[in-house]
């Protein structure tokens, strides 16, 4: 047996270590949960660690999973050991290949991090939909249930891929497994090749495509041969269980860990046995050994290997004295007989002839829980005489009432086990200083670590809980605490919305970070908190994190400190031995950062120590704060009952009625969630503003907003109301108010550096500037009501050819949880103000459908008549052509609206259908006068009997022009739904793209696009792209009748305004690619609309326009709207984090790429300015729009 | 004609020295002002302080986001080998040692002890020839006496003349009371040269934006004055070499640095102004005057018009000033 060393990791990173250490090729496309697998590999590529044939494997990150898989069957195909690592719908996408790849019986292990599929919403956590979807393609699959599990099984599988020739999905929960942080032994290299054979692996080569000895593969077959071809694999299938545990065995001489294909826990004579795969497993393992000791007679067994079901293996597993099994599935199949591994278990014991009552259920779908209590209720349920079949546990079934019911309050943690839950921010860094806690405790005391993170469905302000556990034995609880000993409360105001106290055990340690020292907090404390405090008779602690982080000259960043105050108070660790590993792991963190930056951690450990207090807890509440409500009593009915729960995180005691059948969910209700993240908000000084409306323009948040009114209207108004005279001709005695929505603000301060009015007396004073929230807060929710109050402009007297007039149209997206400062959702809202209440949007997946529908609250909203944008999510792949179908629907709807009317003509009043047929719509006052007409004519069919009437009516809607637009990111336009795309512009058809282009992968975490320019440093590009940034303008300009612009709202915003509305206007495809900045870029997002500015006056993203409509009227329908570049690319790029690290890490790399950038520039620049110059005629003609 | 002199234990061929300024920043510039004719680069100066912030700025944005959400936990690829120090202008200092024939000084500026000698230390290895401390600020803290900033000089020169052997010039703020004094206690400390004067940035008011603005703009010749008159009043009296900056417009200026006593001759303003090329504009310049003049090396020129070779020394004195304002007449309006 090798040494081994023990280290902590996250799951995924225990499976890339292997996976990396044994592949030649790795061909990868980023989905979470499984992208740090990949990124990892491309990492270690990047840094030269070599595997364990001592070379470098080559890491290709491609434009789909579909994609990866191909490259990953290519390399099979040609020999070279290679490997992938996936999830969810990018495992749907490779199941094609993985037909071939098994149909070839070719070697190789997919790491799978499961996930969700997609169906009645997207959910990125963990089940097993995914791998269930593939069990038809002929790969073996293998699950692991722990960090430790998925590091061995990574090997484990690839071995046994090797022996047998099958290939394998080795797969482990999403987050729960890929995302936990764990002790784990390391398998050595020596022990790796000890289990690869390399010979098996010559073997595998010399199978490969090679014209030195050549054959066919992939040839097509005919019903004579293809039936029995399917059926000569059947022996390979056959002997794979062997081969597997033959595998298991022979690394468990090498490493001491064993495992069975089948392995089962608990008592040898157990009656009631449950069956299950994945983490689920640790849990039903603790669960029995805890009832065991209590002399139940009860056991589990753990399927690793689950495809294929070897039936003899698991009756040999099953104990003989089974009276009832319960079989879990952590997926759904509606309408079948039950899910996989429940069939499984029925048939094997049926074929074998064994009789045990066999019951299945379903658990712990995307990440729901799945805890002791609940693995208690399902061995509890096989005792009963009739015993529920097709159950579920975990959620509250009304409906069909499947639900099992277990009691929460069972508890099985042993007392010697540390339980730890901090309530963080995630700009606070708690969750980066717990992992550091876990690394420092597992890496260098003999005790066990283990830490989950829950993340906040929001992009800004988000919060974190840290589960963290420490213990003298392997933690393998895969559930989040319920009961802790430790309660670390990172931000004071938590106290006053969350209940951070809910899971404190009695005598827990309670520390929060407050600004109000041990004499004046308890007064602080909503009543809740305080009665909690005292029943549960909790240690509570108090320090002013703040105040010591700045007065050890560590600026506002307090981890430090609180770690300091877990490790001083926690008792994980005796104190000094404590304090002394936290100066190490700060030594060896901040080391090469210079010796002041280490001097200045430790006066903050040491300082932390001396402002440490213990609250003296009265014996009796006293507090008259009540926490509050999570919407106000006026909202709606739906969000009170449902999205209300999910708000306050008690979304997973809503029942199953509660929820809408269909995924469909009502706008607009993040206007009820008053987040309050931003301490400082923008202030208006009426006196000093020239009403340009720059401000609202770019507020990715919607939260300042305009109207004009009649002055008299102030009379009702509440003191302290702000407004001034508007400023504009021919509205006499009419006021203007800018109303922030200061509750829903997120602070970026893009309002105020946009801002062009400034003081003439005093100095730094704009029109707009960013103050202190708490003083102007009442003030403010008074004026936003009585705002509120205030009629909508009409939107026919409203210029929307300016930005100072689009001002007063009301944005139908609003209080989205983008990041603070976000450089898409300015766009986005501008969309919506534009044409929202006859806008349908396709959107693709990524950062915009995330912070557009992640529930539980949506930013798209209602206008007071009750329209507004109608939005979807498909897929990330599929969403050009899913908008597509948007508009041939609607085609389709409109030319049967129009066949009806004249139809109907006879009946309808005159005029009216020949009004209706030839309105035309291209302004707001000739859409409002169609509305009237529809709306007259919905009227008139109400008294007409008959077939024609009645289908009129469900179609009159579409007789007002529908404005549909497909929405994503550059992820989405330039790789995965590039081809979509091309062939949704070829079409013709009247659709709108707008691609907010970040040049990144954004919601995934930063990998590359075909977007990412020349020279930046991205994931997958850590030594810069080499390569320039595809030019998707020219390529859908030379269709020659798609509409396209480029814009920029930080360079140009009026350009931006008017391409959006020129491509709307346009009666064919048009495609606006829109410069967003983006938090991916590492820049201060303050700064984001004026590196839009500079990226334009650089030349790297030049503004322009391409209007086929003026080719037709023979006119050069390119137009430049940027002046020539008037800096040099590096002025703007070298302010970005994504450039400067490539100039830190590989200088002459960076200069070298920075020369050919500004090459491309420049050539592109000619190339624009000679085609601006051109006459029409040399612009391709098209033939006319007439597509409908 | 000889012009050769000796700055701070390096000989130069002759006493034009190109002072730190953007022209340094590339191997490109630095060739640049080799072939415009310099006999000496000191190059654009390293702030420890820069370092720091820029570090700080570059964690923060690495960070920035991260471990927020649960789909994107990082935005960039993991931190390898970036660069925290002062590695590209060391690499800068090999590099152009190896380019250039002529000597390269190094320029620093720190705000704590540990920088002063890490990063001496590290110019030192990378090859520079001489370093030069820039100790950059204003002090605009009441508290602290003009004694204790005296303190100060002389304590981080005395740091790092116990840290390197290459020689150390030390550019002084034109803000002692008793320069004199002052350029004796930084003799007793070692310093191998001392450059007359820093300039500061004094910023000026948009009295439109109500903005206070950072600017710096290039020195005029009447700003030698000041550094003329020091370096008259030193010349001779003390050990180190004198380095002028300041106000240098063409060869007029040199050669009046250099018959108050100076050593070499610095400039920024005439190169940017006119290109490094002006370099041997200027040395052309001196040989032109000294022809005319009649004096055949450099050494016989250097100093004669200084404090102790003038026969009316209090020329350089207060009487000076007395005179000059006595002579001054009201312009009529």
């Amino acid at each position: 047996m090798h040494p081994t060393t023990e280290t902590t990791l996250e799951g995924n990173e225990a499976v890339a270590d292997v996976a990396y250490r044994i592949n030649e090729v790795c061909a990868i496309y980023p989905i979470t949960p499984s992208s740090t697998m990949a990124e990892l590999a491309d990492q270690w590529a990047a840094e030269g660690r070599p595997n364990i044939w001592g070379n470098v494997p080559l890491v290709m990150e491609m434009q789909s999973e579909g994609g990866a898989a191909g490259a990953v069957h290519g390399a099979l195909q040609t020999g070279a050991l290679t490997t992938t690592f996936t999830a969810a719908q990018g495992l749907l996408l490779m199941i094609p290949n993985m037909y071939k790849i098994a149909g070839e019986l070719t070697p190789a292990v997919f790491h799978v991090a499961a996930r969700s599929l997609a169906a009645q919403g997207l959910s990125i956590f963990g089940d097993h939909s995914d791998v269930a979807a593939v069990r038809p393609t002929g790969f073996a699959q293998i699950a692991s249930a722990s960090v430790q599990e998925a590091h061995d099984m990574a090997l484990l599988a690839q071995a046994a891929s090797l022996e047998s020739r099958i290939p394998f999905v080795h797969f482990f929960d999403g987050f729960r497994t890929s995302h936990e942080v764990n002790k784990l032994k390391l398998i050595a290299d020596e022990d790796i090749r000890a289990m690869i054979d390399p010979a098996r692996v010559r073997e595998h080569r010399a199978r490969a495509l090679n014209p030195d000895h050549p054959f066919i593969r992939g040839t097509a077959q005919n019903p004579d041969v293809y039936f029995q071809g399917r059926e000569t694999v059947n022996p390979f299938y056959a002997r794979l269980p062997e081969i597997v545990q033959t595998q298991f065995d022979k690394f468990a001489a090498l490493t001491g860990r064993q495992y069975r294909l089948f392995d089962y826990f608990g008592d040898p004579q157990a009656e009631r046995v449950a069956v299950i795969l994945g983490s689920g497993a640790l849990t039903l393992r603790e669960t029995v050994a805890f009832l065991g000791r209590q002399g139940e007679k009860v056991g589990v067994v753990q399927v690793r290997l689950a495809l294929p079901f070897s039936v003899p293996d698991f009756v040999a597993a099953l104990p003989a004295s089974v009276r009832a099994v319960a079989v879990l599935d952590r997926l759904k199949l509606p309408g079948a007989t039950g899910e996989p591994l429940y069939t499984d278990v029925v048939n094997a014991l049926a074929e074998h002839g064994s009789a045990p009552r066999v019951i299945g259920g379903r658990y712990g779908l995307s990440s729901k829980e799945f805890t002791p209590a609940m693995a208690k209720a399902v061995l509890d349920e096989l005792g009963k005489p009739q015993p529920k079949n097709h159950f579920t546990i975990g959620i509250r079934d009304d409906v069909s009432h499947t639900s099992l019911d277990y009691d929460e309050r069972f508890e099985i943690e042993p007392d010697d086990v540390v339980r730890a839950l901090f309530f963080g921010l995630g700009a606070d860094g708690t969750v980066g200083a717990n992992k550091n806690s876990i690394k420092i405790i597992g890496e260098s005391t003999p005790l066990h670590a283990q830490g989950y993170f829950v993340y906040d469905s929001k992009k800004s302000g988000s919060r974190t809980v840290s589960h963290v556990r420490f213990g003298p034995r392997p933690i393998e609880s895969p559930y989040l605490i319920r009961s802790a000993g430790f309660i670390g409360c990172h931000q004071f105001n938590f106290v006053e919305k969350i209940d951070v106290l809910e899971h404190a055990r009695r005598g827990a340690v309670f520390l929060l970070n407050s600004p109000y020292g041990p004499d004046e907090v308890w007064d602080r404390l909503p009543r809740p908190v305080q009665e909690r405090i005292i029943e549960q008779n909790i240690a509570f602690y108090v320090i002013d994190a703040s105040k010591v982080a700045a007065e050890s000259g560590m600026g506002g960043r307090t981890n430090t400190v609180m770690q300091t105050c877990f490790f001083a108070i926690s008792g994980v660790l005796p104190r000094e031995e404590a304090i002394e590993r936290i100066k190490d792991s700060i030594r060896k963190s901040y080391g090469k950062k210079g010796e002041d930056v280490v001097k200045k951690n430790f006066a903050a450990v040491d300082h932390t120590l001396a402002h440490l207090y213990r609250v003296e807890v009265p014996a009796r509440s006293s507090s008259r704060l009540e926490m509050p409500p999570a919407v106000p009593p006026e909202a709606p009915d739906f969000v009170q009952r449902v999205t209300a729960v999910m708000m306050a995180g008690a979304g997973d005691a809503l029942p199953v009625s509660a929820l809408p059948v269909d995924g469909t969910y009502p706008s607009g209700t993040t206007r009820w969630e008053k987040r309050n993240i931003s301490d400082t908000v923008p202030a208006w000084e009426p006196d000093l503003c020239i009403q340009c409306g720059n401000c609202g323009f770019v507020c990715p948040h919607s939260v300042i907003r305009s109207k004009f009114y009649p002055d008299s209207r102030l009379a009702d108004a509440p003191a302290g109301f702000k407004s001034a005279p508007i400023n504009a001709r021919g509205f006499p005695e009419t006021r203007y108010t800018l109303q922030i929505y200061v509750e829903d603000c997120t602070g970026c301060g893009l309002c105020v550096e946009v801002c062009p009015a400034r003081s003439p007396r005093e100095a730094g004073l704009k029109a707009i500037n960013m103050r202190s929230k708490a003083p102007l807060l009442e003030q403010e929710r008074a004026s936003i009501r009585f705002f509120e109050q205030l009629p909508v402009n009409d939107r026919s007297r409203v210029d929307f050819s300016s930005v100072r007039g689009a001002q007063f149209l009301e944005p139908l997206f609003e209080f989205s949880g983008a990041c603070a400062g976000c450089g898409e959702t300015p766009y986005v809202r501008l969309l919506s103000q534009l044409f929202g209440d006859r806008l349908l949007i396709a959107n693709a997946t990524g950062c915009s459908s995330i912070y557009g529908g992640n529930l539980p609250t949506t930013p798209w909203t209602t206008n007071s008549e009750g329209r507004g944008p109608a939005w979807s999510n498909s897929l990330f792949e599929d969403n050009a052509e899913f908008g597509l179908g948007f508009r041939l629907s609607a085609d389709k709807h409109l030319a049967l609206a129009r066949q009806r009317l004249e139809e109907l003509r006879p009946r309808l009043p005159a005029g009216l259908v020949d009004e209706i047929l030839n309105a035309p719509q291209l302004t707001e006052s000739e859409i409002r006068r169609q509305r009237q007409r529809v709306a007259a004519l919905k009227s008139a069919l109400q008294g007409i009997d008959g077939e024609a009437a009645r289908d009129l009516l469900s179609v009159a809607d579409q007789l007002v022009r529908r404005s549909i637009w497909l929405v994503g990111g550059d992820g989405w336009a330039y790789d995965i739904g590039s081809a979509g795309l091309d062939h949704v512009l070829a079409s013709g058809r009247d659709v709108n793209v707008l691609v907010l282009d970040t040049e990144v992968y954004s919601n995934t975490g930063g990998q590359m696009s075909k977007s990412t320019p020349l020279g930046a440093v991205a994931k997958f590009a850590a030594a810069g792209k080499p390569v320039a940034k595809k030019d998707v303008a020219l390529q859908a300009i030379a269709y020659g009748n798609v509409y396209v612009a480029r814009i920029a709202m930080g360079a140009n915003p009026q350009q931006a305004l008017l391409a959006l509305r020129e491509a709307e206007a346009y009666p064919g495809p048009s495609l606006v690619l829109a410069y967003s900045h983006c938090i991916a870029h590492g820049i201060d997002m303050r700064q984001g609309l004026k590196q839009q500015d500079l990226a334009t006056a650089s030349g790297h993203w030049p503004l322009l326009r391409y209007n086929p409509a003026l080719r037709q009227a023979d006119r050069n329908p390119f137009v430049l709207d940027s002046p020539r570049p008037r800096i040099k690319l590096k002025d703007y790029a070298m302010n970005e984090l994504r450039y400067q690290m490539l100039a830190r890490a590989h200088p002459a790399q960076s200069e070298h790429l920075m020369a050919l950038a500004q090459q491309v520039v420049d050539q592109k620049w000619e190339t624009y300015e000679e085609m601006a110059s051109r006459s029409g005629a040399h612009f391709h003609p098209d033939a006319g729009l007439k597509t409908q | 004609m000889d012009l050769s002199t000796n700055y701070m234990g390096l000989p130069l061929k002759h006493p034009v020295v190109a002072s730190a300024s953007p022209l340094s920043e590339s191997l490109h510039g630095i060739r640049r002002l080799e072939d415009g004719g310099v006999a000496a680069i000191v190059l654009f100066s390293l702030f420890e302080e820069q370092i720091r912030h820029e570090n700080e700025a570059f964690s923060h944005l690495m960070a920035s986001g991260s471990e927020s959400f649960a789909e994107a936990l990082s935005y960039f690829p993991a931190a390898a080998d970036y660069r925290a120090g002062p590695e590209s202008y060391l690499d800068l200092i090999r590099r152009a040692v190896e380019a250039v024939d002529i000597p390269v000084i190094a320029s620093l500026n720190c705000v704590s002890d540990e920088g002063w000698i890490d990063y001496a230390r590290q110019i030192e290895q990378a090859g520079a020839h001489g370093l030069e401390l820039n100790i950059y600020g204003i002090e605009t803290d009441p508290a602290i006496s003009g004694g204790e900033i005296e303190q100060h000089y002389v304590d981080i020169l005395t740091t790092v003349k116990s840290t390197v052997r290459i020689p150390v010039a030390l550019k002084l703020s034109p803000f002692f009371s008793a320069m004199g004094h002052m350029a004796r206690r930084l003799e007793q400390a070692g310093a191998d040269a001392l450059v007359l004067f820093n300039r500061f940035y004094q910023p000026d008011v948009d009295i439109e934006r109500l903005e206070v603005l950072p600017s710096l703009e290039l020195s005029s010749p009447g700003e030698i004055r000041l550094p003329l008159l020091w370096i008259a009043l030193l010349h001779g009296k003390i050990a180190p070499s004198l380095g002028a900056t300041t106000g240098v417009a063409g060869a007029g200026e040199v050669i009046k640095y250099l018959l108050a006593g100076a050593d070499a001759v610095m400039t920024t303003s005439a190169l940017l102004r006119h290109g490094p090329s002006y370099a041997a504009v200027l040395v052309k310049g001196i040989e032109h005057w000294m022809d005319a003049h009649g004096f055949a090396s450099l050494a016989l020129l250097k100093g004669g018009m200084s404090h102790g070779r003038i026969a009316n020394a209090s020329a350089y004195e207060r009487a000076n000033y007395i005179k000059v304002l006595e002579a001054f007449q009201v312009p009529p309006v």
